[in-house]
C-alpha cells in the first residue's frame, strides 16, 4: 500500500502554492512539499533535500543519519552473525581435540 | 545515500535470513516444550509490504516455521463492490470527468469496472496526484471533476490538501468521491476476531510516516502482540522480522520503529492536522473482504460538503446504506485474517483469477491472491491444496 | 474569387472528406505527399508506375533465398510524434523488425493510412518523409499503399498500417520452438525505453525527462548475427509487453524454463526512477528496437561482440540462460533470480499496465 518513492528536490517551482520539482533517478515531478516546509521557514531552503513523495505530495524528510544508523545496525547484525558462524565451525574441531 | 539500493544489498540479507533462522529455531524450542508446534503467524498489513515480499522472493529465504500472513493493506483490494457501482455510477454522468489512481481501474464492482465503464464512453482519466485533477477541473470550467479519493492515511493529506487548495482558489467544479478508510479500526477488527491467531505484525511504514508510532500502542498494550513500524525494501522488511521475532524470543510486546530515515514518533503534523480539517470518522464503512467495520472510513466533513460528490450527486447504492455482498464462495476474509493461505481458498486459480477476480485479494497485484498467482507456480499450488483434502479426507 | 482562394488553402492545408473521395484532391495528395516521399531518390519503379499492385521479378527474389516472409502490422500511437521517433518511423521499423526475426531480409513494404479529417497536411508529410527515412534507413522500398479518410472522430488523427515481404536464406530456421536446454539468452540493450517515452510523451503524468524511444530497425543487426551464427534458435522482438511477454512465449513453445538473472538486465537509471514512480515493472515496458535472442552457449560471446560493434546493439549482453523444466516449477515458465539472490516467477500481464498508488 501506499507506495512512496525517495527523490531529491532540485528547485522550487511554485512557491506561492508550495510546489517543488523532485528528481527520482533523473526523471523530474513537480511535488507539493506543505508537509514537510516547517513554519517561519524558506522553501528555498529545502533544495537539496531528500524527501519522500507520495501521490505527487513530499510527506517526509528523509533523514539520512538515522539510515546510517540503521545500516551499521544492519551491518552489526551481520558481523554478530559471522561471531557466531565462526564460534559453530570451531564447536565440533574442539569436540575432536577434547577426545 | 539513494535510500534505496543501500537497502537491497544480498550479503547482508543473507546475514539476516541467518540471525532469523537462529531465533525462529529459539521460539520453536521453547514452544514445542510448550507442547505448541504451529508455525510462527507474522502478519504485513500493508499491500506494499506483501508486493516487496514477493517481488524479491523473501518468503522462500524464511525458515519453514515462519508463515507470514498477507493483510488487507490494499485500499483497492478493500473497496467494497458497492462502491465501485457508486463509482462507475457517477463516472458514467455526461457533465462528469472521473479521475482516479490508475489501480483502481481493474477493480470490478457488481456490473462492471471503471475500465469497462470507460469502454462504455464514461470520461475516466488516470491521474498520478489529486492535485492533478484539480488542474483539469480548472481547464475544463463547464465539466464537473470528480476525484475517487481512496487510500489509508497516507493518501488522506492529499486529499485533504487538494480539496483545501480547491477551495483557496474559489474552484467550485470539483469534488471528492471518498472512500478513505482508516488503518487501526480494521487491524483491531482482525485482532478482535475470535479465530486470530497472529503472533506479530509489521506495522505499515507511510501510515505510520503520517500518523506517528502512537496509535498502534494498542496492538502491544491491549492485544500483547509485537509490533514494528516496517520500511519497503527487502532489507527493511528482513530486519523488522528479527525485530519482532527477538520480541517474541525475549516475551517483549512493543511498538518499534525500524523505518526510522521515514517516520517520526509523532508523524507528520501538518498532514494531521489537513486530515482533521477535511474528514470526520464515518460510523461504519464496508471493506471488501471483512466486511462492515466500525469507525474505519471517512467522509468529508459538512463544512466542506459542496467538495463531497455523494452529496453533490446523489448515490443510488451505498449512499442509501445498501450492501452489495461479495460473491458466494469468496474467502477473502479467512486468508486476510490469516485462518488460510490463498493457494487453499476452493476458489484459487479456478474461478478467481486476475483475470476473472472474484474477491479483494485477486484485484490489485499487491492483494496476496494475485501475488500468489503471479509470482508462483498455480499448478503446483492447486495440486498441493487438492493433496491437502485428500488428507483431510483421509 | 478571393473566397475560391480561401477554399483553396483550407484544402492545402488539412485533410478534408474529398482527399478520400477519390478525385482530384486525391490523386494530388498521393503525387505530392506519398510518391514525392516514397520515390524520393528515383529508385522505386514498382511504385512510380502507379499500378494497382508492387509486381517483382521472382527469379531475383529467388537468388536471395528460398522462402518468402510476409508480415502484417497496424500501428497507433498518441502521440504521433514522441522523443525519438514518431508514428511513420515505428511503422516501417516494425514491420521491418517482425520480417527480421524470421531471419528474413526485408524487402518491400505496402502502407495503408486511414486519415481523420481535419490533420493538418503537414503532419501527414512528416509522418511520410519519417517513413521513407527509416525506409531508406533498412534498405527497403514502400512500393504500394492506400488511403482513406473517415470523419472527425472516426480515428484518432492517423492510423498505419504495413504490410512486408522479405527473403529468409537457405538453412537459417529460427523459431520459438528451438530454445534447448543451455542455450544463452541475449539482449540487444537497454529496456523500456519506447514504453518509457511514451508514457511521458501523453503528459498526463507531468513528469520531465530525456528518455528517447529506442525505436529503430534491427534487419541490419539480424543479418551480422546470422553471419557469425547461422543457427540463432529464437528471435522475437520485445514490443508490447516487453521482455517478460518475449520469454514466455519461448517457455511456452519450447517447453523449457527461460531464467534471467535480475542483475544482469540493461535498464536505464531514469526509466528506473520512472517505473519506481509509477509502480511500473520494466519487463513488461514496451521496446521498439530491442530483440531477445535464444542462441547455441558455445555462439553466445562470439555474438556479443559482433553485436556490440553494431550500432542497434551497443550495449548487447547475455541475461540468462535456458533450462530444461524441473521442480519446484514444472510448468513452462519464465524465473527471474533478483539482485537479493532469490528467485521469482515472472508471469505474463493479466491486462495493461496502470500506474498504481499502493
Amino acid at each position: 500500500m501506499c507506495l512512496g518513492i525517495p527523490g531529491q528536490i532540485v528547485s522550487i517551482s511554485d512557491a506561492d502554492n508550495s510546489m517543488a520539482m523532485v528528481d527520482v533517478s533523473g526523471v523530474q515531478r513537480e511535488v507539493n512539499i506543505m508537509c514537510i516546509v516547517e513554519p517561519n521557514t524558506n522553501a528555498q531552503d529545502y533544495i537539496g533535500e531528500w524527501v519522500l513523495v507520495h501521490v505527487g505530495f513530499a510527506m517526509s524528510h528523509l533523514d539520512e543519519e538515522e539510515a546510517q544508523r540503521t545500516l551499521a545496525l544492519l551491518q552489526e547484525l551481520g558481523e554478530f552473525q559471522e561471531e557466531l558462524d565462526a564460534m559453530k565451525e570451531q564447536e565440533p574441531q574442539q569436540a575432536g581435540e577434547s577426545q | 545515500m539513494k535510500y534505496v539500493d543501500e537497502f537491497r544489498d544480498p550479503d547482508t540479507a543473507r546475514k539476516l535470513v541467518q540471525q532469523i533462522q537462529r531465533l525462529t529455531d529459539s521460539i520453536m524450542a521453547k514452544r514445542a516444550e510448550a507442547g505448541y508446534t504451529m508455525p510462527l503467524q507474522l502478519m504485513e498489513f500493508c499491500g506494499g509490504h506483501t508486493h516487496t515480499i514477493f517481488r524479491y522472493g523473501i518468503e522462500q529465504l524464511l525458515p519453514d516455521t515462519i508463515e507470514l500472513v498477507h493483510g488487507p493493506g490494499c485500499p483497492v483490494c478493500v473497496l467494497p463492490r458497492g462502491r465501485v457501482d457508486d463509482a462507475v455510477a457517477l463516472a458514467s454522468r455526461p457533465e462528469v470527468i472521473f479521475t482516479t489512481f490508475g489501480d483502481a481501474m481493474r477493480v470490478p464492482g457488481s456490473q462492471k469496472s471503471l475500465l469497462q465503464a470507460k469502454a462504455d464512453g464514461a470520461d475516466i482519466r488516470m491521474v498520478y496526484s489529486p492535485l492533478d485533477a484539480l488542474k483539469l477541473a480548472k481547464e475544463n470550467p463547464e465539466r464537473e471533476v470528480i476525484f475517487f479519493a481512496l487510500g489509508f492515511e497516507t493518501t488522506m493529506p492529499s486529499t485533504a490538501l487538494t480539496l483545501l487548495q480547491a477551495e483557496r482558489q474559489g474552484i467550485t467544479n470539483f469534488s471528492l468521491f471518498c472512500n478513505h478508510i482508516t488503518t487501526v479500526p480494521t487491524i483491531d477488527a482482525i485482532l478482535g476476531d475470535p479465530d486470530m491467531i497472529l503472533d506479530g505484525f509489521l506495522a505499515p511504514g507511510h501510515v505510520s510516516m503520517v500518523i506517528g508510532e502512537e496509535p498502534f500502542q494498542f496492538v502491544a498494550k491491549e492485544f500483547h502482540k509485537p509490533l514494528v513500524i516496517t520500511g519497503f525494501e527487502p532489507l527493511d522488511i528482513l530486519q523488522s522480522l528479527t525485530m519482532v521475532l527477538l520480541q517474541i524470543n525475549e516475551g517483549r510486546t512493543e511498538v518499534e520503529n525500524q523505518y526510522k530515515r521515514v517516520v517520526q514518533k509523532q508523524g507528520n503534523s501538518p498532514g494531521q492536522q489537513a486530515i482533521e480539517t477535511v474528514f470526520e470518522i464515518r460510523d461504519f464503512f464496508e471493506l471488501r473482504g471483512l466486511g462492515s467495520v466500525d469507525h474505519s472510513g471517512v467522509r468529508i466533513r459538512d463544512a466542506y460538503a459542496r467538495y463531497d460528490a455523494e452529496r453533490k450527486f446523489p448515490l443510488s447504492l451505498t449512499g442509501g446504506g445498501i450492501t452489495v455482498t461479495d460473491p458466494a464462495g469468496c474467502q477473502c476474509g479467512d486468508v486476510l485474517k490469516g485462518l488460510i493461505r490463498p493457494w487453499q481458498c476452493t476458489q484459487f486459480g479456478e474461478q478467481c483469477t486476475p483475470q476473472t477476480p472474484m474477491g479483494a485479494l485477486m484485484v490489485s497485484s499487491e492483494g496476496a491472491c494475485a501475488a500468489y498467482y503471479q509470482y508462483s507456480d498455480v499448478q503446483e499450488l492447486k495440486l498441493k491444496r487438492s493433496h491437502q483434502k485428500e488428507s483431510v479426507s483421509a | 474569387m478571393s473566397a475560391d482562394v480561401s477554399q483553396e488553402k483550407i484544402t492545402l492545408g488539412t485533410i478534408t472528406m474529398a482527399h478520400g473521395s477519390g478525385g482530384k484532391a486525391m490523386e494530388e495528395l498521393i503525387r505530392t505527399v506519398f510518391v514525392e516521399a516514397f520515390n524520393s531518390n528515383h529508385d522505386n519503379p514498382q511504385l512510380a508506375s502507379l499500378e494497382d499492385q508492387a509486381r517483382f521479378d521472382l527469379a531475383a527474389l529467388q537468388q536471395q533465398g528460398n522462402r518468402l516472409a510476409f508480415t502484417t502490422d497496424s500501428y497507433v500511437v498518441d502521440p504521433l510524434f514522441f522523443p525519438g521517433g514518431d508514428i511513420g518511423k515505428l511503422a516501417v521499423t516494425g514491420t521491418v523488425n517482425d520480417l527480421a526475426m524470421g531471419g528474413a531480409k526485408p524487402l518491400y513494404l505496402s502502407c495503408g493510412f486511414i486519415i481523420e479529417e481535419g490533420l493538418p497536411i503537414d503532419t501527414l508529410k512528416k509522418v511520410v518523409r519519417s517513413m521513407q527515412q527509416t525506409a531508406v534507413e533498412a534498405g527497403v522500398s514502400i512500393v504500394t499503399g492506400d488511403t482513406k479518410v473517415v470523419h472527425k472522430g472516426s480515428c484518432d488523427k492517423l492510423f498505419i498500417n504495413t504490410a512486408g515481404v522479405g527473403v529468409i536464406a537457405e538453412g537459417v530456421n529460427i523459431s520459438a520452438h528451438n530454445a534447448q536446454a543451455g542455450d544463452a539468452i541475449i539482449i540487444n540493450g537497454y529496456l523500456g525505453d519506447h514504453g518509457a517515452a511514451i508514457v511521458d510523451a501523453r503528459g498526463d503524468l507531468a513528469l520531465q525527462n530525456t528518455i528517447e524511444s529506442d525505436c529503430q530497425p534491427l534487419n541490419d543487426l539480424v543479418q551480422a548475427m546470422l553471419a557469425v551464427c547461422p543457427d540463432i534458435h529464437c528471435l522475437r522482438d520485445a514490443t508490447r509487453g516487453g521482455l517478460a511477454t518475449v520469454l514466455n512465449e519461448f517457455a511456452q513453445a519450447s517447453n523449457c524454463s527461460m531464467q534471467v538473472d535480475e542483475t544482469k538486465l540493461p535498464i536505464r537509471d531514469e526509466v528506473r526512477g520512472m517505473c519506481e514512480i509509477l509502480g511500473l515493472d520494466p519487463l513488461y515496458l514496451a521496446n521498439e528496437g530491442k530483440l531477445v535472442a535464444v542462441v547455441p552457449a558455445a555462439a553466445a560471446e562470439k555474438l556479443i561482440a559482433v553485436m556490440q560493434n553494431h550500432r542497434a546493439g551497443r550495449h548487447s549482453t547475455i541475461i540468462g540462460q535456458v533450462k530444461a523444466l524441473s521442480k519446484p516449477v514444472s510448468k513452462p515458465s519464465v524465473l527471474m533470480t533478483t539482485g537479493f539472490g532469490s528467485q521469482r516467477i515472472v508471469d505474463r500481464l493479466v491486462g495493461e499496465q496502470l500506474p498504481r498508488i499502493c
